[in-house]
């Protein structure tokens, strides 16, 4: 159902907290939508009260773009945490699937399962976020859903959005470009996301200042790309942390993926918080994080072009993709001494003994 | 095994059940000061290094002895540079 | 980090690894015929695998990875106690996130997590009598594991959860103690270690005397070690000079945190909690007399052995180990973790057969994570 733009009156919703009938069908659901996410994601005047969304867009003519869609579905415990929330997460993660295959995001959807007793206040933040999140990446919301499940059926609110952009004629980002020689960049400090929703969580009753670094990438992708056209290929390292992204394009690439200790840029609070809980940051989630490989004559373009982007301040070489050992990466420790950073099995558990 | 990682008290929280809050790198966590204490007031343990276990404060870190160590380590830097050099030039 | 950084200086590192090269060839040992040290904590073996320290060190050097890794020694059955006391009506089951994974005869505390018992990981037992705090209605059971490190905060728990009338606090405590596993290696005829790299923190605890009879009785240098990777091949470094020395003393590396007698306030907390049990279990070692702890008559109220009659000793309920699981023999350093048939294969992180495979901490997960196998078959 397209939820944008109706043509009548908006109706308001004058309920404190989601119960089953605002996923009826009936006015209740009519009040919940257009008052908490239209009015939100409001003035996009694409469609009126259809059942999709209508696009027309230029750039898909050109010959030799592609069309990139792409899903992503956001559960988050707790939902709003320091440095964003779940709508902000949801709009960036799907922004920066596109961006990253070298895509200019356009349009996204948006479906909610709202859990029976939800706050209404806690949706209006969530979906002012979103348009923020949105506007912020030059993106509109176009379409969305809202469902409502019995109280313990959902945690509060789960997200879904997919998203439509445009890959312009030429571009090629693929982790399979990768060959030996590649410089692997990343364009800030690791595993903030990770740390922060851990801390808030409060389960390990920590204090820190850390945020998520929840953030959109196409601007920085795009500055990235054209400082350096020849750019290999790029990954979002969100579950699974910087680790896991370098070890599915070591994977897809069969190159070996070399990476030194030393140049990893990491937040002090965050090297606290894993010597405290005995993690390993490279294995902590990012929400706005990502690692781009470029061929050697355009590597120090591409890092400029990111350290002059708000978004890539940090940017920093951490590695290179070569010969030895296909399919694996190795970090280089500061002792000299190398060890196989493998794919994580299952989730990091705070260690203690 | 047991983690234990080196940590500033910063703050008194608790003082009946001997609580203060230590900072590692920054980050924050309420431990257990009651095996550091000694015959010393609560107060006086801000400032103190001290090595954190599960929550609990287990040892002051002593700052002589550490100098003492890294001193050991230097000397020994030393001492391996002078072999080195003695061996380079034998084998001239 | 102060008291960290200095001790992960690489400019150190080389001048003790060639210190340490020099000792090697001043012995004589070779790679076929080594100096076999081992490393008694799982935190010294994370350590070397963290940094690749054994991938530095000379041939002629061999480090054989001990048992103290408490989750690694952790029977299948007490596991199986943990997820029947999880399951009990009204239980907010708190533990360390190291026990979430090991395997039980049945399931781990995550499985029975998943199947909707209330399973919370903790980072100390001071949240866990916080949840018993805010949480009245629910019995809340701390599960207790690790050695003289960690006993002192489960005690001090037990002691403050008594001063605030907690009733609804109880500890299942599964502690147990460094010397007896390590007497029991010793007088193995099988086992040959030429010196000890001790457990630190567990030195912060009790001190250095413990160790004394290593030296002693058996012959053997032992050297108490800080974590830090120089900390580490310092500590290497001494007892390597008493080899070649031919001494056998308890020397203490680690004297900016551990004092030689200990910390007296968490062995005066530590006894008036504790009895010693007359044997318990260990993973892959077998029944050893005196060591492991139980919870003293006095503070009945807060043992979830005696609250829920459950626990060592409670019934017949030795659960035996997976077939052709070896651990036994590596953390007796029989074999090195590859040698094992089921390395890697049936046993392997995701689905851990044996317990050294479950914790990072363990000698298989540390092999497998840090890709010692995959040097070894290169």
């Amino acid at each position: 159902m397209n939820v944008m733009a109706p043509a009548r009156a908006r109706s308001k919703l004058k309920a404190d907290r989601v119960t089953l009938a605002h996923g009826g069908g009936g006015k209740a659901m009519r009040d919940l939508i257009d008052d908490v996410f239209v009015s939100a994601f409001g003035d996009c005047q694409t469609s009126e009260l259809e059942d999709q969304a209508r696009l027309t867009c230029g750039a898909l003519n050109e010959p030799g773009a592609q069309l990139a869609f792409t899903t992503d579905s956001f559960v988050v415990d707790p939902v709003e945490f320091p440095g964003g929330d779940i709508g902000k997460i949801a709009v960036c993660g799907t922004v920066n699937d596109l961006a990253v295959g070298g895509g200019k995001p356009l349009w996204l959807s948006a479906a909610f399962i709202i859990e029976e007793g939800t706050d209404v206040s806690l949706l209006r933040r969530v979906a002012a976020s979103m348009r923020q999140a949105a506007d912020d990446a030059g993106v509109t919301i176009v379409t969305g859903d809202t469902k409502v499940v019995g109280s313990g059926s959902a945690d509060k609110v789960f997200v879904t959005t997919s998203g439509v952009g445009v890959i312009p004629p030429g571009r090629n980002l693929s982790a399979r470009n990768v060959v030996a020689g590649d410089v692997a960049i990343v364009n800030g400090v690791l595993g903030d996301h990770g740390a922060a929703i851990l801390a808030c969580r409060g389960d390990m009753a920590l204090t820190t200042d850390i945020k998520s670094d929840c953030q959109s990438l196409n601007g920085l992708m795009e500055a990235a790309l054209s400082a350096a056209p020849g750019l290999r290929a790029a990954r979002d390292a969100t579950r699974g942390g910087l680790a896991s992204a370098l070890n599915e394009i070591a994977a897809a690439a069969g190159v070996g993926i070399e990476i030194e200790e030393t140049q990893l840029p990491l937040r002090t609070e965050v090297k606290g918080v894993c010597e405290i809980l005995g993690l390993d940051p490279l294995y902590l989630a990012n929400e706005g994080t990502l690692v781009a490989f470029a061929p050697p004559e355009e590597a120090e373009a591409a890092l400029s072009a990111m350290r002059n982007h708000p978004a890539g301040q940090e940017a920093k070489i951490i590695g290179r993709a070569t010969d030895n050992r296909p399919g694996m990466v190795v970090m280089n420790t500061v002792f000299g001494g190398g060890r196989i950073v493998d794919m994580l099995v299952g989730e990091q558990l705070p260690r203690i003994c | 095994m047991c983690l234990g990682i080196p940590g500033q008290i910063v703050e008194i929280s608790d003082p009946a059940r001997k609580l203060a809050i230590a900072d590692v790198s920054g980050v924050k966590r309420e431990v257990n000061v009651a095996c550091i204490l000694g015959d010393g007031q609560l107060d006086d343990l801000i400032g103190t290094w001290t090595l954190i276990h599960v929550g609990f404060a287990m040892s002051r870190i002593d700052e002589a002895e550490a100098a003492e160590t890294l001193k050991v380590l230097q000397m020994l830097g030393e001492a391996q540079e002078e072999i080195e050099a003695m061996r380079a030039s034998a084998a001239e | 980090m102060k008291y960290a950084d200095e001790f992960r200086d690489p400019v150190a590192a080389k001048a003790v690894l060639s210190a340490i090269s020099n000792v090697i060839d001043e012995i004589g040992a070779t790679a076929d015929e080594p100096v076999s040290i081992m490393e008694i904590c799982g935190g010294h073996t994370h350590a070397i695998f963290r940094y690749g320290l054994d991938k530095l060190t000379p041939p002629g050097l061999e480090f054989i990875h001990g048992p103290g890794c408490p989750v690694c020694v952790l029977p299948m059955s007490r596991v199986d106690e943990c997820v029947e006391l999880a399951e009990q009506p009204n239980v907010i089951f708190t533990t360390f996130g190291d026990a979430m994974r090991v395997p039980g005869s049945k399931k781990s505390l995550l499985q029975a997590k998943a199947e909707g018992c209330d399973i919370r990981m903790v980072y100390s037992p001071l949240d866990a009598l916080e949840l018993a705090r805010k949480n009245p209605d629910k019995e809340v059971i701390f599960f207790a594991l690790g050695f003289e490190t960690t006993t002192p905060s489960t005690a001090l728990s037990i002691q403050q959860a008594e001063a605030d009338k907690v009733t609804n606090f109880s500890v299942f405590c599964n502690h147990i103690t460094v010397p007896p596993p390590i007497k029991a290696l010793l007088q193995d005829p099988y086992v040959k270690i030429d010196g000890f790299v001790g457990p630190g923190h567990v030195s912060m605890v009790i001190g250095i005397e413990p160790y004394r009879f290593i030296a002693r009785d058996f012959g053997k240098p032992i050297v108490v070690a800080g974590f830090e990777p120089v900390d580490l091949l310092q500590s290497v470094l001494m007892v390597l000079k008493q080899i070649a020395d031919g001494r056998a003393d308890v020397e203490n590396q680690y004297s900016r945190v551990v004092p030689d007698e200990g910390n007296p306030v968490a062995i005066a907390a530590c006894d008036d909690v504790y009895d010693m049990r007359e044997k318990f279990e260990w993973r892959g070692l077998g029944e050893i007399d005196s060591s492991g702890l139980k919870i003293r008559e006095k503070y009945a109220a807060f043992d979830a052995e005696q609250k829920f009659k459950i626990g060592y000793g409670a019934g017949p309920r030795n659960v035996a180990e997976p077939d052709g699981c070896r651990c036994g023999d590596v953390m007796t350093g029989r074999i090195k973790p590859h040698a094992c048939p089921k390395f890697g294969g049936a046993c392997n992180p995701e689905t851990p057969l044996g317990a050294l495979m479950v914790s990072s901490e363990g000698a298989c997960a540390a092999y497998f994570q840090y890709g010692g196998y995959r040097e070894a078959a290169e």
